[in-house]
């Protein structure tokens, strides 16, 4: 079968799980739902028919559609010196607290700008976990399920832009400031990684094409049906859906290159004012890309701030980070709000463990994974609500004790992924056919509007 | 000579004026040997003529210094009749030995790559040798691995592909130890030798490379000093790495390279393995740090992951630690390899402690930094607060399994009563009486110095040749390189690939990296030895293509060769070269060195470099693809250039459009183009198709285009 890779005329090809990566522009569904009502033939296609229900959905709800972000404090951040403080207490440290816009609710004085955003948020003081590793707890948050070496779990982001096809032209899944640990498509499969990308100062390079668009398309023309059926002849099954991607990861770059909105990355384009609301920082600048991003139909961005594992100097490293988080995500959460955003926008803000309440003699605080904090706001969680709670002292031989109403990570996905309007509890199947939950945890509906 | 004076009017702007101040200016700039007005006019002319001569003769010899070597040579290009001849000529040479002399006397620039001599000399004696011993040594190794290799297909029950052609074995080899695809000039002197000689003679022709001894010295120098800046002030990385690059241009073995690293002393600029210390100078607050070098030292030498245990003692099972069973089938005698056998508690792993990791952090506090001469070796002295207890304890230099391999640390009997001793430098503690801890307990150290540092201390045990988690991670570090992936091991969880510094000691190596270990050492540890061995193996020449449905399993058992995903600086070695006929490396012009250290530097920036973590396998990315499609590198390779590019060499040189078409497979892809491929770029070389497109194209616009659709291809970034 010949495969194109000009979507503008409506060719589909073999390129079904490609397709579903989160690249299809509503000129390719247009294009596409004309096909099927111009061809049966392809109306037998389970991709093209679910294409066109997709489309129908968005058609009839008039509703954008959901989209996440994550802020993702890698290294473990301290819940006493962000969500959770106890000031004055054995365990409180030299931190300190500071009212917000909620009644009744303290957050650390590292974060005061957030504080007067707190209205939008729900926030989960009791989340415990299993993992006290950093990779496997990294693993475990962002995919919801224990590490598992006979099977690698999808993240939010992959679950989301598999579970339809609306949203923008450029990647749907976009991670910015990843490390090694950026979210991947675990079993759904790698088109289902996030793009990854770094400060939004930089622009994106190499999306223009260096010849005339006819010629472009003969090059790829001849690479897609000439070169590569030859390279994968009787070589291992499935290389190139499995391995090296090369239809998927060609049809993700044109796309992208021919997309308006490449310009969302910019965000040298927002005023001055809007810029030093987010911090002159590489992390104020990737949050407010995220909302760029957002606003042009990306589903799921993820932003990273790394600098939180502080086994040494704990006060000192905690508070430059909240420092750097509290600019980023009140300006994000206030953008949001101010552009009508946020009832379709879930921010989630947390990440792979809290730390002890103890402090350890180097004056560091090490893993913790008995308690810790998780920031949910918009998209359909409740505003102003605050879930569970901990104790300022806990017990050493039962540290779970001191956690009031507590959740599971597992529970934290149900929670964001029924949020997003998908069923926790629908089954995807594994490459060897093993139905799998989305996530195994009960919703927390205390915090659901 | 008249004084010149200098008397212009700054206000008077006429043209006379500026005339007369470009006169000055000159003069002032030549040599006034005379007064230009008494000159005559034709004689003026003669001088000029001859400066401007002399000039451009200068501007020639520049220009044909910075450009040798780009000259395109045809014979290089399509000189297949020639190879042929020159084949049948050969017929009758056996050794490869002299083939490689009678190519390196050969008057054909072409086939004179890198002339090498494959027989040994003085000055690489542990090198490759065509004596006849080492050759039935290294047929010994091969053959026993081809052995195992068979078994463990069968033991699985896996049927293995047929062995890969010759131009397929070389790509490897080329991508391995040079990080380049083959030259066309390379495909081209290769065939006009018999071909059962070929991947050899390009084996040991790398092997004698500078490119091979640089690549390497820059794979190495990742998993030891890191791919960051460093400590500006204290660390040299470029110095490191060339002198890397000496040691194995010199064959150095790698025990002995191990010893020079873990003991150095002196000043980084002067001594370049002591930046293996001073590169963690930046957290040791000027001083080598001792944690880092201890992790870094794991990692690296043993192939063991211990960091975690630098804050708390293991209790998830992930370090397990002591004298497993395995590692004492070499060298031990037979009463211990009978109580391992049985499960003596000496021989069971343990979970790992804190003392673990700071023990082994205590050997590097005795370098310490002594100003303007450097590091220097002191007595080791190191105290550490354990997580939860109450205060420090001095900790003892010790490493965690194999104690008994550990020579005793030599005790200064006037240490207990006088602190200061022991900033005592190792030269004068060896002057004073030293007593062994444990004189009895350890005679097999009897051939020892009398005074052992601890750093050397530390070095005879990671390069004993009884301690073969070392020895396993030196050979799954080669492995690694050779194939582009760990090799695969045997886990609770099933068959799986492997780390390459993870190598748990109650994961037993598989039958083929014990043989290898043990040949390893057998060899002097001798890595051009180690090298021979594995690219020998059936592993390394199988197939990556059956006629049989091939599955992951099939690669994890080397049943065919795995097809892996090129590193970036693999991606863009092969780029560049792909680019040029000729080979390029050091002795390339100038400007092609130039360009290709600019291009590297640039393709790296934005294709993505893992750092030390080079060996995770990640999958393409967009940024990658559009690199590919869109980058500066690819575009600036497959555009016309009749100076500098392969694309337009052979444009000018092809006797027709076949030619083109397979000269541009081989430059690019290593390979003959299969008959639909060879029909179907043919077909659009042709004037008729090219006038066929909107707009219509040309022969150049063609053969541009399918160069960039050859780097564009899955093949070309992926090893096979």
């Amino acid at each position: 079968m010949s495969i194109s890779f000009n979507d503008h005329h409506g060719s589909i090809g073999r390129l079904g799980e490609g397709l579903r990566s989160g690249l299809c522009s509503a000129q390719v569904h247009l294009s596409r739902r004309r096909l099927l009502g111009a061809g049966s033939a392809l109306m037998m296609s389970s991709l093209a028919r679910r294409l066109t229900l997709a489309a129908e959905q968005k058609a009839d709800s008039g509703k954008p559609p959901k989209s996440v972000i994550l802020l993702w404090m890698e290294g473990g951040p301290s819940q006493l010196e962000t969500f959770d403080p106890h000031p004055g207490t054995k365990f409180g440290g030299d931190v300190g607290d500071v009212a917000t816009t909620l009644k009744d609710v303290r957050i650390a004085d590292t974060m005061p700008r957030l504080a007067e955003q707190m209205h939008l948020c729900s926030l989960v003081r009791s989340v415990v976990g299993k993992e006290g590793d950093h990779e496997r707890a990294i693993y475990a948050m962002k995919s919801g399920y224990r590490p598992d070496p006979t099977l690698e779990h999808p993240s939010i982001g992959s679950i989301l832009c598999h579970a339809d096809d609306a949203g923008a032209d450029i990647p749907r899944h976009i991670a910015i400031l990843a490390g090694r640990t950026a979210a991947t498509g675990g079993y759904l499969g790698p088109q289902f990684d996030a793009f990854k990308t770094g400060d939004p100062l930089e622009p994106v390079p190499d999306v223009r094409a260096r010849v005339d668009e006819s010629r472009y398309q003969r090059r790829l023309d001849a690479l897609n049906n000439v070169l590569e059926p030859q390279f994968t002849r009787g070589r291992i099954r499935n290389l190139q859906e499995n391995r090296t991607l090369h239809l998927a990861g060609t049809q993700a770059a044109r796309k992208m290159m021919s997309s308006d909105q490449l310009t969302a990355f910019d965000v040298k384009e927002e005023p001055q004012a809007e810029l030093d609301a987010f911090g002159d920082h590489p992390f104020g600048r990737s949050c407010l890309a995220a909302s760029r991003l957002v606003e042009v139909g990306v589903r799921c961005v993820e932003v990273t701030l790394s600098g939180w594992d502080s086994h040494i100097n704990n006060h000192s490293l905690q508070s430059s980070a909240a420092g750097t988080l509290d600019e980023g995500i009140a300006a994000l959460l206030k953008r949001l709000e101010e552009r009508g955003l946020l009832e379709s926008t879930l921010v989630v803000c947390g990440g792979e463990f809290g730390r002890t309440p103890q402090i350890n003699p180097a004056g560091g605080r090490d893993h913790w994974i008995h308690g810790f904090s998780t920031l949910l706001a918009g998209g359909g969680i409740r505003r102003g609500h605050v879930h569970g709670a901990t104790g300022p002292e806990p017990n050493a031989d039962k540290p779970d004790a001191h956690v009031e109403s507590p959740v599971t990570i597992p529970d934290l996905h149900a929670t964001i992924l029924s949020t997003l309007g998908l069923d926790p509890t629908e089954e995807l199947d594994t490459p060897i056919g093993r139905p799998m939950k989305r996530s195994e945890g009960e919703v927390i509906e205390s915090i659901i509007a | 000579m008249p004084p010149i004076e200098t008397t212009i009017d700054s206000s008077d702007e006429s043209p006379d004026s500026f005339a007369k101040s470009s006169l000055v200016t000159a003069e002032l700039v030549s040599d006034p040997v005379v007064d230009a007005e008494l000159v005559p006019r034709w004689k003026r002319a003669l001088a000029s003529v001859g400066r401007w001569s002399l000039l451009l003769i200068l501007a020639l010899m520049t220009f044909g210094f910075l450009s040798s070597g780009l000259s395109p040579d045809p014979s290089a290009i399509f000189d297949e009749d020639n190879a042929k001849s020159a084949v049948a000529q050969d017929e009758n040479v056996n050794d490869i030995g002299a083939e490689a002399v009678a190519i390196a006397l050969n008057d054909n620039p072409a086939t004179a790559i890198e002339p090498v001599s494959l027989r040994s000399t003085e000055s690489q004696p542990p090198g490759k040798t065509n004596s006849k011993k080492s050759d039935s040594e290294l047929a010994l190794v091969t053959g026993k691995i081809a052995e195992q290799w068979r078994a463990e297909l069968d033991s699985r029950g896996l049927e293995a592909a047929p062995m890969a052609d010759w131009l397929t074995v070389c790509r490897r080899l080329s991508l391995a130890l040079a990080g380049t695809g083959l030259s066309l000039e390379e495909i081209r002197s290769l065939q006009r030798l018999p071909e059962a000689d070929r991947v050899e003679t390009h084996r040991e022709r790398l092997l004698s490379s500078e490119r091979f001894h640089h690549y390497w010295a820059e794979r190495t120098a990742r998993y030891l000093v890191g791919a960051d800046e460093g400590p500006f002030i204290f660390y040299r990385g470029r110095r490191f790495r060339t002198w890397l690059a000496e040691q194995y241009a010199k064959n150095t073995r790698y025990d002995e390279l191990v010893r020079m690293l873990i003991t150095a002393e002196g000043v980084w600029t002067d001594r370049p393995e002591v930046n293996f210390h001073t590169v963690t100078f930046d957290s040791g607050d000027n001083a080598p740090d001792p944690i880092r070098l201890a992790a870094r030292t794991t990692r690296a030498f043993l192939g063991v992951r211990i960091d975690c245990l630098q804050c708390h003692d293991d209790f998830l099972g992930n370090v397990s630690l002591g004298d497993a069973s395995w590692i004492m089938s070499c060298g031990a005698d037979d009463a211990t390899i009978q109580a391992a056998s049985e499960g003596d508690a000496k021989y069971v792993l343990r979970e790992g402690t804190q003392e673990d990791f700071h023990s082994l952090a205590a050997f590097f506090t005795a370098a310490t930094s002594e100003g303007v001469q450097g590091l220097k070796d002191k007595r080791a002295n190191y105290e550490y607060q354990y997580l939860y207890a109450d205060e420090t304890v001095p900790v003892e230099p010790s490493v965690p399994f194999l104690r008994e391999l550990l020579p005793p640390r030599p005790t200064n009997q006037q240490d207990d009563s006088d602190e200061a001793d022991v900033e005592e430098t190792a030269e004068e503690v060896a002057t004073q009486e030293v007593v062994a801890d444990e004189p009895d307990a350890a005679p097999e150290f009897g051939d020892l110095p009398r005074y052992l540092s601890d750093r050397e201390r530390l070095a005879y045990w990671l390069t004993h040749p009884e301690n073969k988690p070392a020895a396993r991670a030196a050979v799954t570090r080669v492995w690694t390189l050779l194939f582009g992936q760990p090799p695969a091991i045997e886990t609770d969880y099933g068959f799986q690939v492997g780390e390459v510094d993870n190598l748990p000691l109650d994961s037993p190596p598989s039958p083929m990296i014990e043989t290898l270990t043990e040949a390893f050492i057998e060899s002097g540890f001798d890595i051009r030895k180690l090298i021979r061995c594995i690219t020998d193996s059936p592993a390394f020449r199988v197939s990556s293509r059956a006629d049989f449905d091939v599955t992951e399993q099939h690669e994890l058992a080397m049943a065919v060769f795995p097809v892996t995903h090129l590193r970036s600086e693999q991606v863009a070695g092969a780029a560049i070269q792909a680019g040029r006929v000729k080979t390029i490396n050091r002795d390339s012009s100038f400007f092609v060195q130039l360009q290709q250290f600019g291009n590297l530097n640039d393709f790296l920036k934005r294709y993505g470099d893992l750092g030390e973590d080079e060996f995770t396998q990640q999958p393409v990315t967009i940024t990658q693809r559009l690199v590919m499609l869109n980058g500066k590198l690819i575009n600036e390779t497959a555009s016309p250039n009749p100076i500098l590019n392969a694309s337009s060499h052979i444009e000018m040189f092809a006797r027709d459009d076949e030619d083109v078409v397979r000269t541009l497979y081989l430059t690019v892809l290593n390979r003959e183009p299969s008959e639909r491929e060879l029909e179907h770029f043919v077909e659009r070389l042709t004037k008729e198709s090219r006038e066929k497109n909107d707009p219509p194209t040309s022969r150049k616009q063609e053969i541009t285009d399918l160069t960039w659709i050859l780097l564009n291809s899955s093949e070309f970034a992926w090893n096979h």
